[in-house]
């Protein structure tokens, strides 16, 4: 039985997941969630996650919610196959994939995702972005971006010298950034730029990235 | 040669790491970071950590910082001494790993700016922003109903074991509890079971007096 995925390839996410089971090559339905008809606020998916956000994970009898846990135990359970994302042959590597995976979910994530949230979500809802939130993030995010341009001066990736979650977790949102005004944050640093021309051309992202568009399904 | 935990043993996220070592009786040596004087931005520390926050550790040559991922290393790298914090078969520690992960996006995210505007700005002469911390306990409220129920049906938030899940909300838990956030937990029987069992623990008891603080 393959995993399944319920969400919808626009959610940054849920691209988070897929993009880990693409380049772990391991087989997933995604089941579809309508976002815009707020299905995953209804009982019937509240029950697989009581936050009511997507991605859920089902495989088999275990139901997880939180992408990083379905990363985290994705990667785990196919470790010999795909690439390492984890590196965990070796636990003091490892600990540095964690590690700088921490510093996505605390410091990289708050910062763009509340960018994100302003500049397409919002818009959406018909209400206009509140700039001084979007500036006030900006300002946070280039400091976590000059924190990462000296550790990419030293390796080619954040956790060293091959790609991970560590790198992973930050795709989709930063695909979505760099979309908006503001991409010169990562071009204007040269060692951020190489790193993410580097990870957005992956062939396992190029499967999720054409999903990463914000719009309702027309069909 | 003990590990350094860089820090101060009444900061929350130093919190975490030594309340870990405390359940894998691991020793260690807390070298004083002083907050007061923001000497955790200060070069020195910044070497160790880029984000100047603490904690830090060195272990010999190892260095790591962030807190859960510390406190993660120490606890897979002592699995089989003192408490078992990272469930013992892959899907049990991918719950272990979710309940963590809320830790992370829907709790901390909520009780952070709480406790730094309801203990930590009084401290520093600061103004408290009461019309943030009101908009902030209604939306923890709707995530404690949450976890409410979790524990409803489950003794700690993993399921039948304490494990990291529980240990990594303890710190700003225990700030929280000494303010009128207190109340919210009471109100909510299981939460309120779950607290007094988990702070019943030995290791919490022993982190609350390091800290200076009565159990």
């Amino acid at each position: 039985m393959v995993m399944k995925v319920y969400g919808d390839g626009m959610s940054a996410c849920v691209a988070r997941v897929l993009l880990c089971l693409h380049e772990k090559e391991t087989e997933f339905e995604l089941v579809p969630v309508d976002l815009f008809a707020c299905h995953h606020k209804l009982p019937s998916f509240l029950s697989m996650n009581p936050f009511g956000q997507v991605p859920v994970l089902q495989d088999g009898d275990l139901t997880l919610f939180e992408s990083r846990a379905i990363t985290a135990y994705i990667a785990e359970k196919h470790k010999d196959k795909g690439t390492d994302l984890t590196r965990h042959l070796d636990a003091k590597e490892a600990v540095i994939v964690k590690l700088w995976s921490e510093v996505e979910s605390h410091h990289f994530n708050p910062a763009i995702s509340a960018v994100i949230h302003q500049l397409i979500v919002v818009p959406l809802q018909g209400k206009t972005p509140d700039a001084a939130i979007v500036e006030e993030n900006l300002e946070k995010l280039g400091k976590v971006l000059d924190v990462y341009e000296e550790k990419l001066g030293k390796t080619k990736y954040l956790a060293g010298d091959s790609y991970t979650l560590a790198d992973l977790h930050h795709v989709p949102y930063t695909y979505y950034f760099m979309k908006t005004g503001h991409a010169g944050l990562v071009n204007d640093r040269p060692n951020v730029k190489a790193w993410w021309e580097d990870v957005c051309s992956r062939p396992a992202f190029l499967k999720v990235s054409p999903g990463l568009t914000v719009a309702p399904a027309t069909n | 040669m003990v590990v350094k935990l860089y820090g101060q043993v009444t900061a929350a996220c130093p919190q975490r790491v030594v309340l870990c070592f405390l359940e894998k009786e691991i020793e260690f040596e807390i070298v004083h970071v002083d907050l007061d004087t923001l000497e955790q931005k200060k070069p020195e520390h910044l070497l160790r950590q880029p984000f100047g926050q603490v904690p830090a550790i060195e272990d010999g040559d190892f260095k790591l910082f962030e807190s859960r991922a510390i406190a993660r290393y120490y606890a897979t790298r002592y699995a089989d001494q003192g408490t078992n914090l990272l469930g013992k078969f892959l899907e049990h520690r991918a719950i272990v790993d979710q309940w963590a992960d809320v830790e992370t996006h829907y709790f901390n995210v909520l009780a952070f700016p709480i406790v730094l505007n309801l203990v930590i700005k009084p401290r520093l002469g600061e103004e408290c922003d009461v019309v943030l911390v009101e908009e902030l306990k209604a939306k923890l409220g709707v995530v404690l109903d949450i976890y409410e129920n979790r524990l409803a049906s489950n003794r700690f938030l993993a399921g039948d074991e304490f494990t990291m899940a529980d240990l990594t909300h303890m710190p700003a838990m225990g700030y929280l509890m000494r303010t009128d956030v207190n109340q919210m937990v009471k109100a909510r029987v299981n939460m309120n079971r779950w607290w007094e069992e988990i702070t019943a623990r030995p290791a919490w008891k022993k982190l609350m007096k390091m800290a200076g603080f009565e159990a």
